[in-house]
């Protein structure tokens, strides 16, 4: 199989990467070379922009304040992708394998209610989660509890958002991977003796690695830049990157400064993924 | 067999034609008509479109007003949105333009001015604002009215549940008090809630002297383990409503709407110093249409207009013309008709220059601890 | 864990039995909001949070409502443009970046995941200051573009999750029997990648939908789309208008989903 695969340029890769590299070159890294090229300027007190090369942005990036923001705010990122995978792969194991004809429509019923505004189904979780919600309520019923637990702005709340709201993008991935999977090599494996798990365990998830790999990224990276969530749901009491980004932008009117602590976490993401990559196996990614 | 990965002269072909195509359509794409709105403000020159562009928060016009406007004199309005003043200045200084009439609070108005992306305003085309009251001409932010009207305004202050903790006295002091812990909300804007603790403290909202923010500073972090959360003054409403907060730090419009029909609730303007704000009507530069605007601001300026404006936003409004028409429901609502000695002791937000990074860090520093 | 449970075949009924209930807790979890969501549009005052009573006038208001509609229909414009490009660029750029190894290569995939990195704020205003500086019209197509341009790493993504370790034997064995690499793909390939394309496509228009940084900063005059139209209604309060509306969206793409399912099984049974 490895001749068929290409090695170098030739003009059938160029033609597949001509329209990405048109759109991205134009509409993603011209601007990113204005946010590189602003993030070594100086901004006014009412936004104005001088250029040139000052980097005492950068240097700020280094920030006691700062710095705790962003270690938080990856901690915050990994918990996500991990509480994602855990809960999301059964399902996407679920549709795949067990959805039958049904496998589309159990797909598309997970994204439905995606396409409603966080906004509303924030504050529908707000009161599904307050003191006289469904849930407190459902609980003093059921007699677990005796009065109203706080469940709505906290930390536990946040944490449980940022599950709602990325779970789709680990599932679709994952479900991606594992739908092309030949259910064949289980039963093979099953008739050779393997228990269920194992067969799982080491059969079908490492063949499913691939997706997991995929739905891991998309999921750690827009949670880094999250900051709609915990002030939503968490009542603004904990501030990420994303929330720190946005302020110099809009309040502080700190395009410069702004612009360097995006470039700071995009370059440590970046980092992060490829590093990531390298070490799960490239080839894992590849079609070797 | 190995097949070889070069190209051969049918694939070549194929290709280079489909590159082509998305070639053709990007550049199509790229090249629009230069209608360059910086040339479009504020000349004579022929009569302008009959059509009006208004950026404005949304649901901050009565049902009546644009299509009265419309039916009025003829002019199409498309209505757009912002969200935040600083989403509205951001755009606008990123070279966002096309909007004839924009909306901006108090303090905003000041650093556009500043930033110099406002038209002036020619007077001689807005007759109604003979109808303006005396407080809300020439504020701080714009001694002269150059360059804006005032449209709804409201101060900031406290709603709670006086049905569970009695009439409140006028004070910052209950939204310290361990009594209340777990239970206050404060809003999530960086400077009306350090602005609290500025009151709270006796000193100006403005204030930019070190030692003064970092006693307000720690009054906030003092605070920050008694509250629930800093909120949107629109999430506050609710949660006192629904008894998860028994006091709300709200914009008075909210405190007025939950008011009407439910007389658990109360609204207290606090001593010594609180916030009263006001939203503008102004044209950005380079607006294409700025006499039709002018023709729109006066409008909002008629005595009706402005009273059916009132009574569905629930704010306050500066026409004295309109007052007669407000619903007396509306102006029954404490908070909502002031006396002379509370109007005194509010303040006006200002632009503090320098010192707006200060408090961006602070607000920051206070939200990570 | 061994056999002790009794065999495979009883050990098989219990883990999918388990493995049902998740799911349906997932889907649980999923719909709560939405149905909190839909019941709220039915509320008599403007509040989407605290229950009053029973009406329907939410559903008129929308009806009447001619900037929400509008708003309704640019979203609907923006997200299927938007998609159907960024779905077809994303998988020819998963193709390439699978299956063949180039110079350059880690420099593709740094761009790919650094697209995904960048804070939306950081693309709005960035991509407002290029548009202006060539001088390209704001309004419908800036929009469109710039959803193009943060979902074609997603779809890539997702497109590439599918790709990688797929047999290639029967795309071989087509181009062995001499087809060319235009109808391999499209005969062949594409039908084997579709799942991992339609999931693309479905991650790309979920993201497009609800977009409201990037589009707030490059949308023109009259290009405002319901995301714009909702999230500037927190200075007042969102009205439950926008419930009604989610609610007639979600019944109708209910309706669609397993009206149209129904007839195509039909078919497939005769």
């Amino acid at each position: 199989m490895g001749e068929r695969k290409g090695r170098g340029w030739s003009l059938g890769l160029a033609g597949l990467l001509t329209p990405v590299t048109i759109w991205l070159g134009l509409f993603f890294l011209v601007p990113l070379l204005f946010i590189l090229a602003y993030s070594f300027g100086t901004s006014g007190i009412y936004g104005e922009m001088t250029l040139g090369f000052n980097p005492g942005n950068y240097l700020r990036v280094f920030d006691p304040l700062y710095l705790e923001i962003v270690g938080r705010t990856l901690v915050i990122a990994l918990t996500n992708t991990l509480l994602c995978l855990l809960l999301g792969y059964p399902l996407a194991y679920f549709i795949a394998f067990k959805g039958g004809r049904w496998k589309n429509i159990l797909i598309l019923l997970v994204m439905i209610p995606f396409w409603t505004s966080l906004l509303l189904r924030a504050y529908a979780w707000v009161v599904i989660l307050s003191g006289n919600g469904i849930a407190n309520r459902t609980l003093q019923f059921l007699g677990i509890t005796d009065e109203p637990l706080l469940l709505i702005f906290t930390p536990q709340a946040v944490t449980m958002g940022m599950v709602y709201s990325y779970l789709p993008f680990m599932i679709l991935p994952l479900y991606a991977a594992l739908e092309k999977f030949d259910v064949r090599l289980k039963e093979a494996a099953q008739d050779l003796g393997a228990s269920r798990w194992h067969t799982f365990w080491r059969v079908t998830f490492p063949l499913s690695m691939p997706g997991v790999i995929a739905g891991s990224i998309l999921v750690f990276i827009p949670s880094a830049g999250e900051f709609v969530i915990p002030n939503l749901l968490g009542g603004a009491r904990t501030v990420l990157v994303g929330n720190l980004i946005q302020a110099q932008f809009l309040q502080a009117r700190d395009w410069a400064f702004g612009s360097a602590l995006a470039v700071m976490l995009a370059a440590l993401l970046v980092g992060a993924i490829m590093f990531y990559v390298r070490k799960v196996g490239a080839e894992k990614l590849e079609g070797v | 067999m190995q097949r070889d990965t070069r190209i051969s002269r049918g694939r070549f072909l194929k290709v280079m034609g489909a590159a082509g195509v998305a070639g053709s359509t990007l550049s199509i794409l790229a090249c629009q008509p230069n209608t360059n709105p910086q040339q479009g403000g504020g000349g004579g020159g022929g009569p302008e479109e009959k059509k009006l562009n208004l950026y404005n928060w949304a649901d901050y016009v009565a049902k009546s007003t644009v299509p009265g406007f419309e039916k009025e004199t003829g002019i199409q309005v498309t209505q757009d949105f912002y969200s935040t003043n600083e989403d509205l200045l951001s755009k606008l200084r990123a070279g966002g333009t096309g909007y004839d009439v924009i909306v901006p609070s108090d303090y905003m108005v000041e650093i556009m001015i500043k930033s110099d992306i406002l038209l002036p305003l020619d007077r001689s085309k807005i007759p109604n604002f003979k109808n303006i009251g005396e407080n809300f001409r020439g504020l701080p932010y714009d001694p002269n009215n150059e360059y804006s009207v005032p449209y709804q305004w409201g101060t900031t202050g406290i709603l709670y549940n006086k049905k569970e903790l009695g009439q409140l006295e006028d004070s910052w002091e209950p939204m310290w008090s361990p009594e209340f812990e777990g239970k206050i909300g404060m809003l999530n804007d960086e400077r009306e809630t350090p602005g609290a603790a500025l009151y709270k403290l006796g000193y100006s909202v403005n204030a930019t002297d070190d030692e003064q923010l970092a006693e307000a500073e720690a009054e906030l972090k003092k605070q920050k383990p008694l509250l629930r959360g800093y909120f949107d003054s629109t999430q506050n409403r609710p949660l006192v409503q629904n008894g998860d907060l028994l006091l709300g730090h709200v914009f008075s419009g909210d405190a007025f709407l939950v008011m009407s029909g439910n007389e658990d609730l109360d609204y207290i303007i606090p001593k010594p110093g609180a916030t009263r704000w006001t939203d503008n009507m102004c044209i950005p530069k380079g607006a294409e249409h700025p006499d039709n605007a002018h023709k729109f601001i006066n409008y909002i300026l008629d005595a009706k207009v402005g009273a059916a404006l009132t009574n569905y936003t629930y704010y306050n409004t500066p026409n004295d013309a309109s007052l007669p028409m407000i619903d007396g429901a509306l102006k029954k609502l404490p908070g909502y008709t002031l006396e002379p000695e509370v109007f005194d002791r509010l303040q006006v937000i200002e632009d503090v220059g320098e010192a707006t990074r200060k408090y961006s860090r602070l607000f920051t520093e206070v939200k990570s601890s | 864990m061994g056999e002790s449970k009794g065999g495979p075949v009883y050990k098989g009924k219990v883990t999918d039995r388990a493995l049902l209930l998740f799911a349906a807790l997932i889907y649980v979890f999923l719909y709560a909001p939405i149905l909190v969501l839909v019941f709220f549009s039915f509320n008599s005052t403007r509040s989407t949070q605290v229950w009053t009573g029973f009406s329907l006038e939410w559903y008129g208001e929308l009806i009447r409502d001619q900037s929400i509609l509008d708003a309704f229909r640019i979203s609907m414009i923006v997200g299927v443009t938007a998609t159907a490009i960024a779905t077809v660029i994303g998988t020819f750029t998963a193709l390439a970046l699978t299956r063949h190894r180039f110079r350059g290569k880690t420099f593709a995939d740094s761009a790919i995941y650094a697209a995904t990195v960048m804070p939306e704020i950081v693309v709005g205003v960035s991509l407002l200051v290029f548009f202006v500086a060539i001088q390209f019209t704001l309004g419908i197509t800036t929009i469109i573009i710039a959803h193009v341009a943060f979902t074609i790493s997603f779809v890539t993504i997702v497109v590439r999750a599918r790709l990688s370790g797929m047999d290639r034997s029967i795309e071989e064995a087509a181009q062995d029997l001499g087809a060319n690499p235009i109808e391999t793909f499209l005969r062949v390939t594409l039908p084997l990648i579709l799942p991992g394309v339609m999931a693309g496509a479905l991650l790309a228009f979920t993201l497009s939908l609800d977009d409201f940084v990037i589009t707030f900063f490059v949308a023109g005059v009259g290009s405002s789309t319901l995301p714009l139209k909702i999230y500037s209604m927190i200075k007042f309060g969102v009205s439950p208008v926008i419930n009604a509306l989610s609610t007639v969206v979600l019944v109708a793409t209910m309706v669609l989903i397993f009206g149209g399912s129904s007839i195509f099984m039909r078919k497939e049974k005769a």
